[in-house]
């Protein structure tokens, strides 16, 4: 249990009821802010390159625009931001809480379903115009692929292709040979990633005690 | 009702089989050590000259030797009989969506024990060596290369204390209790002691995994609940063989000490670890050999099956735990294999095995019910009535003391109902019956008193919990399995999901267990396939390798769907007029059609062309395998023609539906068509 004074206690309070946090959950994750923005009050992009194992992961990229879209901070707006604080930090953290699902009744189990997946979509939806284009899903595929040089960018395009038929076959049905797919909407997405469960998959553990985070 | 008769007449057979070596004129002795052969002067063999013999017979056109061919055959009898009553329940469909195979094979096995009684021979016993040896190694193998390692190791730890501190307890409120029955004067079971009793309490606390995967296979329940249960029965393995050696030794001395308990937890560890690490070092020499291979694919299914079953003996020899080891083996080899054999080794190796584990599955149990019929037995009331009750009661006890426990570590939380089905599917089977045969008479004078107990118990948990757990999970509307197959979208955005948690898990700080499967996982891409798989395959992505399987299957399923590939893209009523010149001498048969449904017919089989012919053109664009499609497809053209004139002269005769056609073809999914 360390003694975290630094900063304001009845701020964390109203970061732990907006979020669901809980306050040492919150002072935790303060303490990491602190440490990758290098005790400023702002966090940059450069400022992810301090993380060493993010640079193993293929989607990195996309991550860390994922923490400085404004679609993520539940605030209803659009468009990317420079730099963000600790409470839009630990907005986007609370996307990947664990939730006490069995408490929960089917039409929450549904909000919570499509919150998690409205987060992946944004990541993918980079213009922001509501579907998710072919151009875009190989764009997606190309990064899950991206150690494998040449023959990843053909296959991705091939992937993608066939991943687009397949939301269309499941969620359009019978189309005729001029009619063209436009791209995955939202409830296209939900109704493909249906069977992923995606609301007991989503999640990390947070901490609750300040011993591990060194 | 026929096929009634035919058994009937077939464990005749068995019987008779059996009571031969009385008519067989006595001094005829098998062959086996296969050295000398007496028999007697009147029989001969064809085979055999006799040239110390001067006298002239007339030489002998037809023989009878059936004792050189018997125990064979009595073998490949009991297995045809066993998969005849197997077909022969099918026909009744009623009974077996009420009552689980498990249980209509062990009633049929008594049925035959009966038959072998009355007609006054030995009905075999269910040998201990025979079952460890043969019967379990197929069904351990099959649940273990087809394991579902995902959802098992992600609930490994639950899995471990279920398996675990689960059957401890089991064994040991079971074991207790019962000497605390046993002690009371009206039971009149003195003779018992502790250490006896303990030694009982490990035998019936083991869930055994050939029940619960015939009963569990049948209701489809969701993935984690099969997981959980199935996983505790191949892990309490190791388990039961410490508990069960180390009281065995000790019963006879009569006293363990601190001493011996320590040994016993080390001895724990030294099995399970030392099993696992047995199939570990099997299943990569299994991979590295499955590398070369590349020009004999005929002998590559013995390997999976022999490096398997050698490190099964293996593990057996040091009395390690042979089911983890075989489980190791199975579930460690099964994705290097998979990239290096052909795609024909892949499905004989899945067929064989599901073969075989059912050849053995269905034995066990109707050996199950003959050895009940044959074994010596000693019915105490009072034993047999507390056993059953303490086993259910320790079992629920165990679960929900143990899910309380578990449920504050994880995050998906067991659910009452969870737990209940877990409790409930605890059943006990055959390993529970074998272990107990293996007890000596000399020093377990009990033996007879445990076998009925442990019987009676295997009765009870197969019918009722078996034939019960099928309405209570309707009635509890637990969650069922998802039948939808694997999506190139789900892969997709799973594997997109496990990134992007491992990478917020980065952020955080926090290095669980997402890290260290992705580390895990990294290692593996950089040494371990580089070593394992042939060729080019090592460095493929799993994405592509996933893709490439999902065309590849697509592309079999649409052509063996009745569709016709054409590597042009004409109009397909060319074909159609082709087609029509060579079923000339269907003509008759044709004109039997009206003339709108063949209208039909064509309508739906141009369309379907054209749409498997856009689709086929999508995929093998890009697949690697892209010479090898086309291959298929041209091969396959000419089998299609032929296909299809059978197919419309078929069609003619039965006089089918339009609708009933159009189900039938349009398997395919309809077209994208994808500008570039």
């Amino acid at each position: 249990m360390g003694t975290l004074f630094s900063a304001p206690d009845d701020h964390f309070q109203d970061l732990s009821e907006k979020t669901g946090f809980s306050p040492e959950q919150i002072q935790i994750l303060h303490k990491r802010f602190k440490q990758l923005s290098n005790e400023e009050d702002l966090l940059r992009r450069d400022d992810f390159n301090n993380i060493p194992d993010l640079a193993c992961n293929p989607i990195r990229t996309q991550i860390i625009e994922a923490f400085f879209d404004k679609r993520n901070f539940r605030q209803n707006a659009v468009g990317s931001v420079e730099e963000i604080s600790f409470e839009q930090f630990v907005v986007v953290m609370s996307h990947f809480r664990p939730v006490p699902l069995h408490n929960m009744t089917e039409e929450q189990r549904e909000r919570m379903r499509r919150e998690k997946l409205r987060f992946l979509f944004n990541m993918h939806d980079t213009d922001n115009d509501g579907t998710i284009t072919l151009e875009e899903y190989k764009h997606v595929v190309e990064e899950l692929l991206s150690r494998s040089g040449a023959i990843g960018k053909e296959t991705a395009k091939g992937i993608a292709d066939a991943a687009m038929l397949e939301v269309a076959s499941i969620t359009v049905g019978r189309m005729n040979p001029e009619d063209f797919y436009e791209g995955i909407t939202f409830d296209h997405f939900l109704k493909i990633l249906k069977d992923i469960e995606i609301e007991t998959k989503m999640h990390i553990r947070f901490q609750n005690n300040a011993c591990a985070l060194c | 009702m026929c096929r009634w008769q035919w058994d009937v007449g077939l464990v005749m057979l068995i019987v008779m089989s059996n009571a031969l070596p009385a008519c067989d004129g006595g001094t005829a002795a098998v062959a086996l050590n296969g050295t000398q052969r007496q028999w007697n002067g009147t029989e001969r063999t064809p085979f055999q000259h006799d040239h110390a013999n001067n006298s002239k017979k007339t030489f002998p056109v037809l023989g009878f030797n059936y004792d050189h061919v018997r125990t064979h055959f009595q073998i490949s009898l009991w297995i045809l009989l066993a998969f005849l009553m197997k077909l022969g329940l099918q026909l009744i469909p009623r009974l077996s969506c009420i009552v689980p195979e498990s249980c209509l094979l062990i009633v049929v096995g008594l049925f035959v024990g009966l038959v072998i009684q009355v007609v006054g021979e030995e009905p075999p016993v269910l040998d201990s060596e025979f079952f460890f040896l043969c019967l379990l190694p197929p069904i351990i193998l099959d649940a273990g290369y087809f394991l579902p390692l995902r959802p098992f190791m992600e609930n490994l730890g639950t899995i471990l204390m279920f398996a675990v501190l689960g059957t401890l307890w089991n064994a040991f409120f079971v074991g207790g209790i019962l000497y605390g029955v046993c002690r009371l004067d009206s039971a009149h079971l003195a003779g018992v002691d502790l250490l006896a009793c303990l030694l009982f309490g490990s035998m019936v606390s083991a869930v055994d995994p050939v029940a619960v995967l015939a009963v569990f296979e049948e209701i489809h329940i969701n993935e984690l609940l099969f997981v959980l249960v199935f996983g505790e029965s191949l892990l309490n393995d190791a388990v039961t063989v410490v508990l069960y050696h180390l009281l065995e030794e000790y019963a006879g001395v009569g006293s363990v000490s601190a001493q011996d308990v320590g040994l016993g937890v080390l001895s724990f560890l030294v099995v399970s670890l030392g099993g696992v690490l047995v199939g570990v070092i099997f299943a990569v020499m299994a991979a590295f050999t499955s590398r070369f291979t590349l020009h004999n694919r005929v002998i590559e299914p013995l390997f999976v099956f022999l490096y398997s079953y050698m490190a099964y003996l293996s593990a057996e020899v040091f009395h390690l735990s042979g089911i983890m080891a075989l489980i190791a083996c199975g579930a460690t080899m099964h994705p290097y294999v998979e990239a290096n054999v052909s795609h024909k080794s892949h499905t004989t190796i899945k067929y064989f095995l599901k073969m075989w584990s059912s050849v053995s599955e269905t034995l066990i149990f109707i050996f199950l019910g003959v050895s009940t019929v044959a074994g010596p037995h000693l019915w105490n009331w009072t034993f047999v009535t507390v056993t059953i009750l303490l086993c259910l009661v320790s079992r629920v006890l165990g679960v929900v003391g143990l899910t309380f426990i578990i449920n504050k570590f994880r995050v998906i939380k067991l659910t009452t109902k969870d737990q209940f089905i877990v409790a409930y599917g605890g059943l006990r089977g055959a390993i529970a019956f074998s272990l107990g045969f293996l007890l000596e008479k000399e020093h377990f004078p009990m033996r007879n008193l445990f076998l009925t107990a442990i019987i009676t118990l295997i009765f009870f948990t197969v019918f009722v919990q078996g034939m019960t757990i099928r309405p209570l999970v309707d009635l509890l509307a637990v969650k069922r399995k998802q039948d939808s197959k694997h999506s190139i979208n789900e892969e997709i955005h799973t594997q997109v999901l496990d990134h992007l948690l491992t990478g917020v898990a980065h952020v955080c700080g926090h290095y669980g267990h997402h890290h260290w499967r992705d580390k895990l996982t990294r290692l593996d891409k950089q040494y371990v396939k580089k070593w394992l798989i042939a060729g080019q395959r090592s460095e493929e992505p799993q994405l592509i390798a996933f893709y490439r399987t999902l065309a590849v299957n697509q592309a079999l399923e649409l052509l063996e769907s009745g569709g016709e590939m054409l590597p042009s893209a004409g109009p397909s009523t060319n074909s159609l007029q082709t087609l029509k010149s060579k079923t000339q001498e269907n003509d008759q048969s044709l004109a039997r059609i009206s003339k709108d449904r063949k209208e039909e017919i064509r309508r739906i089989l141009r369309t379907n062309l054209q749409s498997t012919e856009q689709k086929l053109h999508s995929y093998s664009q890009h697949t690697q395998d892209e010479a090898w499609t086309l291959r298929v497809l041209h091969r396959k053209q000419a089998e299609m023609g032929r296909k299809m004139s059978i197919f419309l002269a078929d069609a003619a005769k039965l006089q089918v539906s339009p609708v009933q056609h159009r189900s039938r073809l349009a398997s395919a999914p309809q077209i994208y068509n994808s500008r570039p």
